[in-house]
């Protein structure tokens, strides 16, 4: 059964249609990137799987139960997480505190006005966990406004694990890192699918990442669906070459 | 694995820094506080002066935890401590003869008020949650007002003094030396409140508010019911501190329930500084100094306060420990 699905899903806003007629499904264990040029609809489609707003039209299917208009807490508690285009994290948090708050939200004691030392130790324990496996904790004790953009990216990333996701969802993990960023990130989302099994779906403009990295690929173009498929296919693709890549070549 | 990566936990209120760093300035602070009414008057103040400071340093601290720590910017939080020294001060006057019940009951009703309309306020943000807390403050200010044969009206509410506590084989009068140690007393236990909940997952949740709302949504949290929850709490210390200054000067007013106080409540933050836990105690001391000392020369004593405020957010817009703490980590 497929993790996610879409059927038929459309969004309007008055007279602009940005998304029409979208069919689309994610396999548990995917790996899978969305991409297509600007204003194709890629982050709208992100909003609508994460109940930013609801469709105009069509159903929302995850996990095997209807999604379609369910309030963004509520997809959270049903494993749907994301990131932003724009890093949302605790500027003037450390990197450490940043991740605690998402760890005591996850662990549902945050309406706690005091904890015990066991509970506090757990907490520590899932932080230095998280900080791990995004290898980020050589900067624990750094104020995460005062570091690159890459690594508030990752941040942000941590902060999302926190909350034991069945879906991740990175709106353009990549955007504005320079190449040791990038290929951090990369790395990252590689591990996060291969070694934490944590079915992804992530926006991204950078063709090599996108090539080198998804399982498949979904193409969108001006709020429709162009073409789906892996890396060769999408590649081969005259469509996809006339839309987008032959765009940028 | 290096050894270096275990971190120690940090608490977001305080910066790491070793054990006798961080507890030296308390003890400092603490055998200050407690031997206020023996040094005092060696400087020419009066010890009804530090409870004064005490008793502003709470009420701002209280209002800090909305305002600093969790970023919610409240217009209206005189209400809370009008509506605590009314409670008390109507207490007194009309129903008991117990000092320590008048303060619980006045706490009870300011802190009951902040809890049931907080939730009104929390759902809107920015502007127009400091107007709604504005437009809840100056209703009861003009209740107060109104309602002459209940609360005095403008000439304020009188009649009341407060009464001595009794212990087994013990009296205290709560003369002006005894008075500022139960202030301290109280002082003392709500800044430990304040401090627990900063440091607990509650309070990390309330900074995180501040930072970022967007995300905290997306972790799939309700923030507004943990404004409301910050603004309760934040509430209930307010009016704590409004219940003792009606036990100061025996005496309240509708001016205990004013916007002007809300504002200069905010004042007191901003001064001291409001991120940092113990600003608005730095800030509470030059605000009620400045205006005791200036007032005995000239009514225009504001004009002072003003100049100060402006001189303060231009100069060192973190405030004065915000400035010190800055120069510190440099």
């Amino acid at each position: 059964m497929s993790l996610l699905t879409l059927q038929n899903v459309s969004r309007r806003f008055g007279a602009v249609t940005a998304l029409n007629n979208i069919s689309l499904s994610v396999e548990p264990g995917e790996l899978r990137a969305v991409i297509g040029p600007n204003g194709a609809g890629k982050t709208t489609l992100f909003n609508l799987i994460t109940g930013f707003f609801p469709p105009s039209d069509g159903s929302i299917i995850f996990d095997g139960e209807p999604i379609t208009a369910v309030n963004p807490a509520v997809l959270v508690k049903k494993g749907i997480i994301r990131t932003f285009q724009i890093t949302e994290i605790f500027l003037d948090l450390t990197v450490y505190e940043n991740i605690r708050v998402a760890v005591e939200v996850a662990m549902g004691i945050s309406l706690r006005p005091w904890v015990s030392a066991a509970m506090r130790a757990k907490v520590n324990a899932r932080v230095e966990e998280l900080m791990e496996i995004v290898k980020i904790s050589h900067k624990a004790n750094k104020v995460a406004g005062e570091m690159s953009h890459g690594d508030q990216r990752v941040v942000e990333v941590g902060i999302a694990l926190s909350r034991h996701p069945k879906l991740l969802m990175l709106d353009e993990p990549t955007a504005g890192m320079g190449d040791e960023e990038t290929n951090h990130m990369t790395g990252l989302i590689r591990s996060l699918n291969k070694e934490q099994k944590i079915t992804m779906l992530f926006i991204e403009h950078d063709m090599s990442i996108v090539f080198g990295v998804a399982d498949r690929i979904t193409v969108l173009d001006n709020g429709t669906m162009l073409a789906e498929g892996n890396a060769r296919e999408i590649a081969d693709n005259p469509r996809v070459q006339a839309a987008y890549l032959g765009q940028a070549a | 694995m290096n050894t270096e990566t275990s971190t120690i936990p940090r608490e977001s209120a305080v910066p790491t820094k070793s054990a006798l760093q961080q507890r030296l300035p308390m003890a400092i602070l603490g055998i200050a506080l407690l031997t206020v009414p023996f040094w005092l008057p060696l400087l020419g103040g009066y010890t009804d002066l530090a409870s004064r400071v005490l008793i502003f340093a709470l009420a701002a601290m209280g209002l800090n935890l909305l305002l600093g720590f969790t970023g919610g910017l409240s217009f209206g939080h005189a209400a809370y401590f009008g509506l605590g020294s009314y409670g008390t001060g109507l207490m007194l006057a009309n129903y008991t003869h117990s000092t320590v019940l008048a303060i619980l009951v006045g706490t009870l009703i300011g802190g009951a008020a902040a809890t049931l309309l907080g939730p009104i306020a929390v759902r809107r943000r920015g502007i127009y949650f400091s107007m709604i807390t504005i437009a809840i403050g100056q209703m009861f200010y003009f209740i107060a007002v109104r309602w002459n044969s209940f609360t005095g009206g403008e000439d304020g509410l009188t009649g009341f003094s407060r009464q001595p506590i009794n212990f087994p084989g013990y009296t205290l009068d709560l003369h002006s030396s005894q008075f500022y140690y139960l202030v301290l007393v109280c002082f003392s236990g709500g800044a430990w409140l304040l401090w627990t909940i900063l440091n607990s997952p509650l309070g990390h949740l309330f900074v995180a508010i501040r930072e970022n709302q967007k995300r905290l949504t997306f972790l799939g949290i309700r923030v507004e019911l943990y404004i409301a929850i910050s603004f309760a709490i934040s509430g209930f210390v307010v009016a704590l501190a409004g219940s003792l200054d009606s036990l100061l000067d025996n005496f309240t007013s509708p001016d205990n329930l004013r916007y002007t106080l809300s504002g200069n409540l905010l004042i007191i933050c901003v001064l001291g500084g409001m991120r940092n836990f113990w600003g608005p105690l730095i800030g509470a001391f030059i605000f009620v100094l400045v205006q005791d000392y200036i007032s005995s020369i000239t009514q225009n004593w504001m004009t002072v306060i003003g100049l100060i405020f402006v001189l303060s957010v231009i100069f060192f817009p973190l405030g004065v420990m915000g400035f010190f703490r800055k120069r510190s980590r440099t």
